[in-house]
């Protein structure tokens, strides 16, 4: 749209026709309070707080429902303006509990700042305060209803943002109040509670501490915390996250996840996982010892040079006697690229065996293929915000992928995006879409031969063929179509709807997968066929010319599991990953296999290991990962727990152990004369800026073996498609990447051995099952249900 | 056409509200109306006429219960059977009208939102109910009583003991 120019406080600025007054102000600098302004959100000019002075106007005007004219003259600040202000806050105030000292928004709370700025400090209200006491709505979402600003953005934000509307107001006047979804008098415990997503948006909305979280209130005050800006671990979106961190006697703690600088690739969200289900570091059940098993059976800790040495000697012995290939290695999805990447060197070049994958989510290997020489096709999460139409085939991104669903409804709601949608089941985000397919069950490979031409296959596909036909006329009108394909499409099937696409101009794919590095893992080649990159085991490469791996394909995940059944796996080494759950393998299975485990929780397969070696978690590590999109995001350290190793440095170890030739597995130690900062005087803050300084001039120190940046350099330089931007990454942006496969392999001679990890809002895997909230949150939607039941049987 | 089965409104009442959400440009405009005529027949809004209503006009209860809050003369409780409302407002004020409320509790023996024990009246202090120029007045159900002296009171709500009032509420 074409620009505008006004004068705002005797500036000129100037911002597209169109723009918010207060938006144009924010552009160019100038700050305008407000309490009920939310950007995206709709608009409700409830508090009062923006109002400027605009020339020609009788009155003062709401910044925050007033869109810019050209020649328009503006005042932001002067004493009539902040007179105004201050009676808004003296009313706000009325009815406000003087409980800054304990309320969890003292520090960061927006009232708190302005009444700081104007200086409200007088209360003409005489009468006694209105008191009502704290709310628990559900196992994260708290009320505290006199500190409650009326706003409507916890309302909006639910409603229009979440689509699930399960905040509303009630009442009027002094006694208006925000309420929950499910009344007190409907609740089995004459409670009011929301019946909801619990994503906590709504409390991260709230400008004050009226909304509060299960996990972090009343826990500590803002500026007792570090905060450390790294990805959440849950989902393949791979949202940003800041944790708050704060030093505990055995480490560092996290005590709380939030959204703080909304400079993510996720912008405004975060999801319930991705706020609250970082407590499994401090579940009771954590090991923080190596243990190995002993003559009697039982694992018994040790110190990490005996578990070390004996896992090592081990290793080499069976490497030696009964040769690589009856060596398995099974990584996971929560790994990052470096520790992944190493994981599979170590196997090819230090184990010698190609025995090695991952529990895969969906099919990249296919993608990869699919996409070969169309790198420009692949979509970034950033596209889910921009794209002018949307084909969702498969999946279920609200449960799934939250923040695709988040960036999806906005994406509609501000953009007017038309959403496609294929799907077996009737999916949430079928609200938002322009036309939903109801596919038949497992209908989703006869789609792709229909969409591929196969006119025939349409009856296996829906029974509603007219429907059928017409959504693929509707598809195929687009441009820049932004394809999302669920895990339900793979190999031939897969390529099949990616050929169809691409028939599309300008449309670009995604494939969703459901760990934070499910992307990453396959990317970096933990799979039997594949060196990093989709590079095919035995091609000719750069890569593969500096592997000295062997060249026949190795075995997959079950085929590995066959093996130790016949007795001919002699070893297995597991790094983050739960495969005799996920698989239901029979223990009986590895009982004639040394069984190696990585892992924070003697789950069922670490329960079967004879050597046991306590991991540190994806927030306790740093690295970079890729979600599903193919965004590559830098992942750093904030919790730290004393006795527990990274799975980078269990795996240098363990390879030094066995014999591997160190400055080969990692290149580290070219850069012994570095500049650490000295010459520049290091204070706080300045050795982490110099350290961007000098990794943006490729001069970065290499000193440790353990230094994951060894690693990231080798990924750079060696697997197709990662053209790292390092001052992107170490600056905690995201940047997207798309693979470069050759497509040499025949797609359909692959098993795919895809297992979807049919994760609910509230599990996440084996991980999830030791994060307390999420267990609190399942068992509140048990309970929800069964209340629900009784209602309605009631009722009947 | 949002009809309803099981409905739990009368067959009159449920074909008024099939009829009501098709005459706005936006179903939800029936919505205050409903409540009230939902009051009129119910007593008082209940949790399931909150459900029914919010299908039949396709938003979900909360935005229901959102709206019936607001409004002060819908109630979500039983009132008695001649609910009295007793204006205090402005000019009532100025006449008398909290005279005429403290009879009311006296003599009722009830407080404001209160109901008697036999369930025959309830008592509400009221803003205004437009009859100002025959202040001080009070409502019972939909019936107005002006010019009112507690004397005048005491007839009035004889007559309703009596069973001479219109029990439509
Ligand atoms: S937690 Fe999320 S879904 Fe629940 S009430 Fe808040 S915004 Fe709505
Ligand atoms: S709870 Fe918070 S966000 Fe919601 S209306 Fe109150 S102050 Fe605003
Ligand atoms: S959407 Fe996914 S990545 Fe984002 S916070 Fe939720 S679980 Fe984490
Ligand atoms: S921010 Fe403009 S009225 Fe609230
Ligand atoms: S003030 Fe009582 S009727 Fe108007």
């Amino acid at each position: 749209m074409a620009d505008v120019t006004l004068i705002v406080d005797g500036k000129q600025i100037t911002a597209p026709a169109g723009t918010l007054l207060i938006e144009a102000c924010k552009s160019a600098g100038i700050e305008i309070p407000a309490f009920c302004y939310y950007p995206g959100l709709s608009l409700q000019a409830a508090c009062r707080m923006c109002v400027v002075r605009i020339e020609k106007q009788p009155k003062l005007a709401t910044a925050c429902t007033t869109t810019i004219a050209e020649g328009m003259v503006v005042q932001t600040e002067t004493p009539e303006i902040a007179q105004a202000r201050k009676a808004t806050l003296q009313l706000l105030l009325g009815n406000h509990p003087l409980d800054c000292p304990v309320c969890d928004a003292g520090g960061e709370c927006e009232l708190q700042d302005m009444t700081f700025k104007y200086g409200a400090a007088e209360s003409f209200y005489a009468e006694p305060k209105n008191h009502r006491e704290e709310q628990k709505w559900s196992p994260v979402v708290y009320f505290d209803r006199p500190r409650c600003i009326l706003c409507y953005r916890c309302v909006r934000m639910c409603g229009e943002g979440m689509d699930v509307f399960a905040l509303g107001i009630q009442n009027r006047g002094s006694s208006a109040v925000i309420a929950p979804n499910v009344p007190a008098q409907l609740s089995p415990d004459d409670l009011a509670h929301v019946d909801c997503e619990q994503c906590g948006m709504c409390i991260d909305a709230c400008p004050v501490g009226a909304l509060t979280s299960g996990t972090y209130r009343y826990k500590t005050r803002p500026w007792e915390m570090n905060h450390v800006a790294t990805v959440c671990t849950h989902c393949g979106d791979g949202c940003k996250t800041t944790l708050g961190v704060r030093s505990t006697s055995d480490g560092s703690e996290i005590v709380r996840g939030d959204n703080r600088d909304k400079s993510g690739i996720n912008n405004d969200f975060l999801c319930n996982k991705g706020r609250y289900a970082f407590d499994f570091a401090n579940h009771e059940d954590r090991i923080t010892q190596p243990l190995v098993r002993q003559a009697n059976g039982e694992l018994k800790p040790v110190s990490w040079e005996i578990a070390l040495d004996h896992v090592g000697k081990k290793l080499r012995e069976l490497r030696d006697t009964r040769g690589g290939k009856s060596i398995g290695v099974i990584g996971g999805n929560r790994l990052t690229n470096e520790e992944a990447y190493l994981l599979q060197k170590f196997a090819r070049t230090v184990l010698h065996t190609n025995n090695i994958d991952h529990h895969r989510t969906a099919d990249y290997v296919a993608f990869a293929q699919s996409l070969a020489g169309h790198g420009e096709r692949t979509a970034s999460l950033h596209d889910t915000l921009k794209a002018p139409a949307v084909l969702i085939v498969g999946g279920d991104p609200t449960v799934q992928s939250p923040a695709t669903a988040w960036n999806l409804r906005t994406n509609v709601r501000l953009n007017r995006a038309k959403l496609y949608i294929a799907n077996a089941a009737e999916i949430k985000l079928r609200r938002q879409a322009k036309a939903f397919l109801q596919l038949a069950p497992f209908g989703y490979n006869a789609l792709a031969a229909y969409l591929a031409g196969d006119e025939a296959a349409a009856l296996s596909a829906t029974s509603d063929t007219a429907a059928l036909s017409s959504f693929r006329d509707a598809v195929k009108a687009e441009e820049n179509l932004l394809i999302l394909i669920g895990s339900e499409l793979r190999g031939a099937e897969l390529k099949k709807l990616i050929d169809f696409g691409l028939t599309i101009p300008g449309a670009k794919f995604a494939l969703l997968s459901d760990y934070v590095n499910s992307r990453g893992a396959a990317d970096m080649g933990l799979l039997p066929d594949m060196l990093p990159g989709y590079t095919p085991v035995g091609a000719t490469s750069p890569m593969a010319t500096e592997y000295a791996g062997p060249n026949a394909l190795g075995l997959d995940m079950l085929e590995m599991f066959d093996s130790a059944d016949r007795g001919n796996l002699s070893a297995l080494y597991v790094v983050g990953a739960n495969p005799v759950a996920r698989y239901s393998i029979d223990p009986a299975t590895l009982k004639n296999t040394f069984v190696v485990v990585q892992e924070m929780f003697l789950t069922e397969t670490a329960a079967l290991a004879d050597v046991v070696l306590p991991a540190a978690n994806l927030y306790e590590k740093a690295g970079s990962v890729t979600n599903s999109y193919g965004d590559l995001q830098q992942v750093s350290k904030a919790g730290d727990r004393a006795g527990v190793r990274t799975d980078f440095e269990m795996i240098v170890r363990v390879a030094d152990k066995i014999g591997a030739n160190m400055q080969s597995l990692v290149p580290f130690g070219k850069g012994l004369r570095a500049d650490m900062g000295q010459t520049r005087g290091v204070q706080s803050g300045e050795a982490d800026r110099h350290a961007v300084w000098l990794t943006a001039n490729n001069m970065e120190p290499r000193l440790s073996p353990f230094d994951s940046f060894a690693i990231l350099d080798e990924i750079q330089r060696l697997v197709p498609g990662y053209n790292i931007l390092r001052l992107q990454l170490l600056s905690g942006n995201d940047q997207h990447l798309s693979p470069a496969a050759t497509p040499l392999v025949q797609i359909s001679n692959r098993r795919d051995l895809v297992v979807p990890a049919n994760d609910t809002l509230f599990t996440s895997g084996t991980l999830g099952r030791y994060s307390t909230m999420l267990c609190d949150l399942q068992q509140n939607e048990i309970l929800r249900a069964s209340n629900l039941t009784q209602i309605q049987t009631a009722a009947d | 056409m949002s009809t309803v089965t099981n409905t739990i409104f009368s067959p009159e009442l449920a074909a008024r509200f099939d009829h009501l959400v098709t005459i706005y440009p936006v179903k939800r405009s029936a919505l205050v109306p409903m409540l009230l005529y939902a009051q009129d027949e119910i007593g008082y809004v209940s949790d399931a006429a909150v459900s029914e209503i919010a299908v039949r006009i396709g938003i979900n209860d909360l935005e229901v219960r959102n709206v019936l809050s607001y409004y002060s003369m819908l109630r979500t409780k039983p009132a008695g059977k001649y609910n009295v409302q007793v204006c205090t407002n402005i000019s009532c004020m100025l006449r008398g009208g909290y005279g005429i409320l403290d009879h009311c509790k006296k003599t009722l023996g009830i407080g404001h939102k209160e109901t008697t024990a036999d369930g025959t009246f309830s008592l509400e202090e009221v803003e205004c109910i437009g009859a100002c120029c025959w202040a001080p007045a009070m409502q019972v159900n939909y019936d107005f009583h002006d010019g009112l002296t507690p004397e005048k009171v005491d007839v009035v709500l004889q007559q309703y003991r009596d069973g001479q009032g219109k029990d439509v509420k």
